[in-house]
This record gives C-alpha cells, structure tokens and sequence, in this order.
C-alpha cells in the first residue's frame, strides 16, 4: 500500500524555487499564500549552508489533525493529509501545531481578517468530486486522480525533491547517498513527519543491580 | 388565547432545537465526506493508464513514475 511522502535532498537542492513556482501555477494558489517554499538553513556560513523545499508533509501522525476544533482534516487511503474547506473556521490552531509552518490563510478582508487554511494537497484535490471545477477552485489540480505525481517533485530539475511512496522514494535516496559517498545522508523532516523507528526493546536490567 | 399562548412556545423553543451538522457522508473515524480514491477515476486519454478501480494497477504505473525520479536508473536504461 502506498504511503505518500515527501523527501528533500538537502545536497541537491539548489534553491532554484521551480517547486514553489510550479506549485503556485499547477494550483493557482491565491497571492499570499504559499502551500511550498524553499528555505535556507545556515545562511551564509560556508560549507553548511544549505536549502531545503518545505510543504506538509502529510505526517503519519498529523498534529494538525489532532488539534483541529472542528475536525475537518481526514487522510486519504494513500496516507495523505487533506482537509474540507467547507469545515475549516480559520481559527489557525493548525499552524501552531505544525512543524513545518504547512498551513496557510489568505486574507480574506480588511484587518488581517483570516481566510479558511490553504496547504499542499500532494496534488490530490479535497473531498469534492474529482477534477471538478468545485474542486479546482478550493484545493487545486488533482493529479494523483490523473495518475501523476505533485506538480512540484516532477518539475524539480535536481530531482532534490523526491515525492511518492515512502518506500520508493527512500530507495532512491539511500541508493544516491550510497554513490556519493555516505554525504549528506540526513533526510530533513523525516523525522518529525514520519517518526524515528521504534526501539526493539527496552535494555534488560543488570542482574543483582540496585535494590 | 391558549392557542396563541402555544404557537408561541413553539415558536420560542424551535431556536433550541439542535440540528445535526455533520456530513452525510460520515463514517467513523472520518469527520469529512469521503473522497473517492484516486484509482476509482477514469485514465485521461492521453495520460497514464489504468484499470478503473483497480488499485494494484494504478499503484503499479504511479510507482513507474516515481522510478522515473530515479536518473541513475533512467541512465542505465
């Protein structure tokens, strides 16, 4: 069964915003909201300075999910994290909780009024019928109805950002550190999306230890 | 007097009626209507092909595409 995810290759990725731009055209995403974004870790110190594409990451235990008033995050059958905008209050509990900054709001009046949360759908649209207008105009393309992948992993031209089966896609990278040397082996984000493995077993107490 | 007495406790209370606002569409463990998973679809005619319906063989050509994200792969092809 697949299980979607996002990974970014941190030595790849040359800051070149394609992600963002691709993003952004495959979804008219509105102005001011930015459901993908590439960001720069150690500006300006040499030799660890380094960019990574940021987006949700679709978590397999989704904090947004969990603090959500109104419950209107779901997940898909192919593990990815969407939302109904028709449920959403724009209270921004979302953003808080995630550790990526995923969510979005437009603005939606005067005074900084929020709109109802925008994020990555991993091109696979919300819960109105697929590839309709209604669809279109809330979430975005539905490209995994389509057979494809997010806009945004297609059109890198590194292939930095890697996007799909979690398997997959670790594959591929374990595959690409191991040519490179064992350089640049951290999968950043992994770890809070997806979780660290869990420990086979708690270390045995010494035998005649403490009392 | 009564009559009218009545219509308008009626008219009062309706207020406090609770109306049920959740989907129609709910299931447990799922607050939102569900959304029709993407191997239910009908291929475009000039995408990527599969059997509507048939997960295995929607899995089965996405997962060609993630491959494809592969160049190492892509080059010794």
């Amino acid at each position: 069964m697949a299980r979607m995810k996002f990974l970014c290759d941190a030595e790849r990725c040359i800051e070149c915003n394609g992600c963002v731009t691709a993003c952004k055209n495959e979804n008219e995403v509105p102005w001011g909201v930015n459901r993908r974004r590439v960001v720069t870790i150690n500006d300006g110190v040499i030799g660890a300075e380094k960019s990574i594409s940021v987006a949700c990451m679709h978590c397999s235990d989704a904090p947004c999910m969990a603090v959500c008033p109104v419950d209107c995050f779901y997940r898909t059958d192919d593990g990815v994290v969407l939302h109904d905008k028709d449920l959403c209050i724009g209270c921004g509990y979302c953003f808080y909780a995630c550790p990526f900054g995923a969510p979005q709001f437009p603005q939606a009046g005067a005074f900084g009024l929020r709109g109802k949360m925008d994020k990555c759908t991993f091109c696979a649209g919300g819960p109105e019928v697929d590839r309709s207008e209604a669809e279109f105009k809330k979430y975005g393309r539905n490209r995994l109805s389509e057979g494809k992948l997010p806009a945004c992993a297609e059109m890198c031209s590194t292939k930095a950002l890697l996007g799909g089966d979690g398997d997959v896609i670790s594959d591929i990278y374990r595959e690409r550190v191991a040519r490179r040397g064992n350089k640049g082996a951290e999968a950043w984000g992994w770890g809070s999306a997806y979780g660290q493995p869990a420990k086979a077993s708690a270390p045995a107490a010494p035998a005649g230890g403490k009392s | 007097m009564r009559r009218l007495l009545l219509l308008a406790v009626a008219i009062a209370l309706a207020g406090c009626m609770e109306v049920e606002q959740a989907n129609s569409g709910r299931q447990s463990g799922q607050t939102v209507k569900r959304d029709v998973p993407a191997w239910n679809n009908e291929p475009l005619a000039n995408g990527p092909q599969w059997v509507k319906g048939d997960r295995a063989s929607w899995e089965g050509q996405i997962k060609k595409r993630q491959l494809a994200q592969n160049e190492s792969r892509r080059i010794s092809e």
